[in-house]
């Protein structure tokens, strides 16, 4: 898996690159939609009626996606990054992945929890995962609530730090991850 | 994970002055401001007076006295089961499994409309029936109707005025009359709707009762056909005109009781009826009644033949949420669907996550 990396690679490989922004659309558009359904009367049954199974194709897309982290080489860190830089992007790395994973779970789980059917479109449905439980569902209600909310501070984190570094660093951040080609 | 090496990067010929720095900094809190700020417009957080499922449930709230671990509206009732026998005539109209000949297990709960789990029953309460239909392909068909023959007011803002109209003031235990004459002002389809009640006067009991969906749905068949469907469960038990002195006997469970005497006697049964609509029939609007004539379709018959208490039954921890629906059948435009759904779901969650009290509907009281 590493054949295609030389010493002057400073960009994700193309399986990364393409996870990445397929993880941020969806991600996005779910952040959009959970908030949004919430609020709403006329659009909460569509709006909830996508959340399921686009949350569940997340679950897919990231375990995909940290199996491919695993196979991969990675471009080196820029020189503009600290060393406390650097623990903190792994970190944050690794605190993305586990939010990935765990929402979709929660939203799964308490779906189960709450005794629905886990309908994902047509008459394909999902088993439950958690009994019936009413006191359950509760706390996983507001734990997705809480890891949602969350996690869309953490995007916003992460968007404001690669412009910082992009912009007014100037070190080429955007460049490891932008969704076309860059020639060393 | 594969160790990460450092290399240097290229060279910036001229370095940012410190102003410009300053510039760019201020550039990317705006934008990031603006990223946020969009996802809050998303949530309603900068119209404060829109109607939403949480400031729905909050009007109910306020309107009546909280009663936790209930539900916010229809809160007094009691489980039932049963089953649903098809005749296999629906599978015309419906692909859902529901509708293919034969036995699917049921489980329903009767109740009274109203935020206050202990009320007192009444002849003209707003009597509910939600049934849960399981198929033996997995899927779920739910429902909540109820003995209205058509709803009484026009959409979602209409339906929570009305419900903080009618409910009954702490002190008097009875609706103000001066608040629910301001909203028949404002409402002429719901003065025409309640003109429409009285020509449609409620039977003795739940057991005779004739439940609707009132909200049309799109029933869709195995050949991709689909037609606006409403249904009812229409009783077999013969119609009997309000009992005034049951009603005035003092005793607070009077149409409980006598569901409960009934159940005990014999099995109680309803035919589920569905009427398909026309190209022109109004869809998405349920105060609006189909012409006289419609196509109705006998799909089966519905037997209910156990009843228990919210205490012991599993319909206490179940959503009755008319959303949920098989494949099969969909959603229609009208928006009270959705609506409905959302509302349903908040009184949930926060019940949900209540302690629970007993019910006025007792394990004892079904024994009786």
């Amino acid at each position: 898996m590493n054949t295609n990396t030389t010493p002057e690679r400073q960009q994700f490989t193309g399986s990364m690159r393409f996870l990445h922004w397929l993880t941020a659309a969806l991600v996005l558009t779910m952040l959009g939609i959970g908030v949004a359904m919430v609020a709403s009367l006329a659009n909460y049954h569509t709006l909830v009626s996508i959340h399921r199974p686009v949350g569940i194709l997340i679950l897919l897309v990231v375990v995909i996606r940290y199996v491919n982290r695993r196979f991969s080489s990675l471009p080196p860190f820029p020189v503009t990054m600290s060393s406390q830089e650097r623990f903190v992007a792994s970190a944050s790395e690794h605190l993305f992945y586990a939010f990935l994973f765990v929402l979709p779970l929660v939203g799964w789980g308490m779906l189960s929890a709450a005794g629905y059917p886990i309908v994902m479109f047509g008459s394909l449905h999902l088993f439950p995962i958690l009994p019936h439980s009413l006191m359950l569902y509760a706390a996983l209600r507001k734990t997705h609530t809480v890891l949602a909310y969350l996690l869309f501070l953490m995007f916003l984190a992460h968007f404001g730090a690669i412009l910082f570094h992009t912009l007014i660093v100037r070190d080429r951040m955007f460049q490891r991850m932008a969704p076309w080609r860059v020639r060393a | 994970m594969p160790t990460q090496t450092t290399t240097p990067i290229e060279q910036h010929t001229t370095p940012l002055t410190s102003r410009s720095s300053l510039t760019r900094l201020a550039a990317i809190g705006l934008v990031v401001l603006v990223v946020a700020a969009a996802f809050l417009y998303l949530g309603g957080w900068f119209a404060p007076r829109a109607l939403t499922p949480a400031r729905f449930v909050d009007g109910l709230e306020r309107a009546g006295a909280t009663h936790p671990g209930f539900r916010r509206n229809h809160a007094k009732g009691v489980g039932v089961s049963g089953f649903f026998e098809s005749n296999g005539q629906g599978t015309r109209l419906s692909k859902a499994a529901v509708f293919r000949t034969g036995r699917i297990p049921v489980v329903g709960r009767f109740s009274l409309s109203g935020g206050d789990p202990y009320a007192a029953d009444a002849a003209d309460t707003v009597r509910g029936l939600g049934l849960l239909f399981r198929s033996p392909d997995g899927a779920e068909w739910r429902t909540a109707m109820v003995n209205l023959p058509l709803f009484p007011v026009k959409g979602p803002q209409g339906f929570y005025e009305l419900l903080l109209a009618s409910q009954p003031d702490p002190q008097t235990h009875k609706p103000d009359p001066k608040k629910m004459g301001e909203f028949l002002a404002r409402h002429p389809e719901t003065v025409r709707a309640f003109q429409t009640f009285q020509s449609h006067p409620a039977s003795s009991g739940f057991e005779n009762s004739t439940f609707n969906s009132l909200l049309a749905f799109r029933f869709v068949n195995a050949g991709g056909l689909s037609v606006p469907v409403r249904w009812s469960v229409v009783p077999v038990q013969p119609f009997v005109p309000a009992d005034a002195k049951a009603a005035a006997s003092g005793n607070e469970n009077y149409l409980f009781d006598a569901l409960i005497a009934s159940i005990h006697q014999h099995p109680l049964q309803w035919r589920l009826i569905l009427t398909v609509g026309q190209p022109g029939d109004v869809t998405n609007d349920a105060n609006i009644p189909w012409p006289d004539g419609r196509e109705q379709v006998n799909a089966g018959t519905l037997t209910l033949d156990s009843m228990e208490s919210e205490a012991t039954s599993p319909v206490r921890d179940i959503n009755f949420d008319p959303a949920v629906l098989p494949a099969g059948i969909a959603p229609s435009d009208d928006p009270l669907l959705s609506a409905r759904s959302a509302v349903y779901s908040e009184s949930f969650t926060r019940r949900a996550g209540e302690k629970k009290e007993p019910s006025a509907i007792t394990p004892s009281e079904v024994r009786k």
